[in-house]
């Protein structure tokens, strides 16, 4: 008797997948058309493709951080990353109050799935590697690495890459800067990695490391903000043929990627990214120049 | 008729397992977003690439449990024998291990990471090493020891009162029966959630990436960075599981046999 009953309510479970199974099979294609269309669509705010109608999404990570972002508000418009996004959002055509920002975590920004922004702005370089799962738009900003010291620590003296070999070198997981210490700088020791620049900056107070590897915008605000008496002690010049570029990330196959780069280039075209750039990072070409082996 | 009964419900059994994952891998498979969810967290080259690296970086985690472990079990049994005693003279000692086992039982690992890692060694007291790997074992012993010894403790209590009673009236001192007699089963008692505890430490090895060393989860999240695909942490899941699945099976015998030991007669 007891056997039969988990018998029957087996076949009822296998009914029950089968339909659910048919079901999904069902959505695929609808879902597949409707991208295709959109391709094709025309760069008119009323024909863009957006996670919200006549709202511009943008994801960026919480906190933000200066130089690209200010007092942690992306919406205000200050810091380099927002005032180029609302630039992009003016040349798309979009007023400052049709912009809504949303909190986007680095994982978050590439997970698979629908995502909930139309493009991420949170200085993501831009990597064939990671080309592969998201699309990236045109560069709006071309990064060098810097390297972060104590002004008072033996690191605050190194002028080339062997000085910096003895050292033990600490970076941001997420960024490129690792990539930075394990293939250009080569160090004697594995270097370290955290989570974020407070992480970082407790391990400089620990002495655990002696410096640490950052994008240059951020080293100067690390240097001169986050971290007291820290200071730059170098940049690198681009490690390979072409510039490190940061990027914004949209879902792959987004058509509204396109259009941001025809609005990233007339703005490069009336130097008004220049002058954004010069407003908010103006201060990062000072650091002295640490000369790589390309 | 016992014979037949049990392959009836072994048929049941396989039936329903096959049921059960054809039905799942139907729905996951035929979903919407399967084909993305499979090239970000099932793809096979980028488990390959990422693979080597992790499998090195865990030798850091295997380092640590095993220094860790050690550790744990003596840690745990001095806490669990201070809080077990019985003298008035002792009574400083057991209020010392109650707060002890309340306060690291309470705070996060992550925490007492954080406190350690950076805030001992910014100290810079003479002496004190400011490896950030000898701080993390540090901060996992002196959490785990909690936990543990409270499994000590119980297995101490287990033990019940006539064993130390004929210990004493064979006339072995206190600190004698609880070494010869009291101990020796309270221990063996314990051993299961012993290791249950040990399994939970071989995962928590991964929280010490947050203070800086590369262990296998934050190499696993560097790939995953670097390359925006989630294979390397599926690749870290399983090397964490070729330690874990073992030792809880081991767990799983273990208490198999404690309770045909100690048990009556199973129902099915």
């Amino acid at each position: 008797m007891r056997a039969s009953g988990i018998a029957w309510k087996l076949a009822g479970l296998t009914l029950a997948v089968a339909l659910v199974a048919a079901a999904c099979g069902g959505d695929d294609d609808d879902a597949g058309s409707a991208t295709t269309d959109a391709a094709a669509a025309s760069c008119d705010k009323a024909d863009l493709t957006l996670v919200e109608d006549g709202t511009l999404t943008i994801g960026t990570d919480s906190p933000a951080f200066p130089p690209w972002f200010e007092d942690d508000d992306p919406a205000n418009g200050q810091g380099f990353e927002s005032a180029v996004a609302y630039a992009v959002a003016d040349e798309l055509g979009f007023t400052a109050d049709e912009v809504t920002w949303t909190v986007v975590p680095f994982n978050n920004a590439f997970a698979p799935g629908e995502k909930d922004f139309d493009f991420d702005i949170n200085q993501v370089s831009i990597t064939d590697e990671r080309a592969e799962a998201v699309d990236f738009s045109d560069g709006y900003y071309d990064v060098n690495q810097a390297i972060v010291g104590f002004s008072d620590s033996p690191a605050a003296s190194a002028t080339s890459i062997e000085d910096l070999q003895a050292l033990k070198l600490g970076a941001q997981v997420g960024t490129t800067s690792l990539d930075f210490i394990n293939e250009v700088i080569q160090p004697e020791q594995e270097p370290f990695v955290y989570n974020d620049n407070n992480a970082a900056k407790a391990a400089l107070d620990a002495q655990q490391i002696d410096a640490v590897v950052l994008d240059l915008p951020t080293a100067f605000y690390v240097s001169a903000v986050e971290i007291e008496g820290t200071e730059v002690i170098g940049q690198f010049p681009p490690a390979g043929d072409a510039p490190e570029q940061f990027g914004m990330v949209f879902e792959k196959g987004n058509p509204l990627r396109d259009c941001v780069n025809q609005a990233l280039a007339s703005l490069e075209a009336s130097g008004d990214l220049a002058a954004i750039q010069q407003e908010w990072l103006s201060d990062v070409v000072e650091a002295p120049v640490i000369p790589i082996d390309n | 008729m016992e014979r037949r009964r049990k392959r009836r419900s072994g048929l049941i059994a396989a039936v329903s397992t096959v049921v059960l994952f054809t039905v799942l891998t139907a729905v996951i498979v035929t979903s919407d977003g399967w084909p993305e969810v499979r090239a970000s967290f099932f793809s096979w080259d980028s488990f390959t690439a990422s693979f080597p690296e992790i499998l090195r970086a865990f030798k850091l985690n295997v380092q640590i449990f095993v220094v860790a472990e050690v550790c744990i079990l003596v840690f745990a049994m001095l806490l669990a024998v201070a809080r077990s005693s019985r003298s008035p003279v002792l009574f400083p000692v057991r209020v010392l291990a109650t707060v002890y086992v309340d306060l690291f039982r309470g705070v996060p690992i992550l925490l007492v990471l954080f406190l350690l890692g950076f805030g001992v060694p910014a100290l810079r007291l003479d002496g004190v090493p400011s490896s950030p790997v000898f701080w993390a074992t540090t901060s996992l012993v002196l959490a785990y020891s909690a936990y543990v010894s409270e499994v000590y403790r119980a297995g101490i209590e287990s033990v019940h009162e006539s064993q130390r009673a004929a210990a004493r009236s064979l006339g072995l001192s206190n600190v004698q029966a609880l070494r010869f007699v009291v101990l020796p089963q309270a221990v063996r008692r314990v051993i299961p959630p012993l290791l249950n505890d040990f399994i939970s430490l071989q995962k928590d090895t991964a929280l010490v990436g947050v203070i800086g060393p590369i262990e296998a989860a934050r190499e696993a999240q560097i790939y995953a960075s670097r390359t925006f695909n989630f294979t390397s942490y599926v690749a870290a899941a399983a090397i964490f599981l070729a330690i874990t699945i073992p030792l809880t099976r081991m767990t799983d015998w273990l208490i198999g046999r404690q309770r045909e030991r100690t048990g009556g007669t199973r129902v099915a």
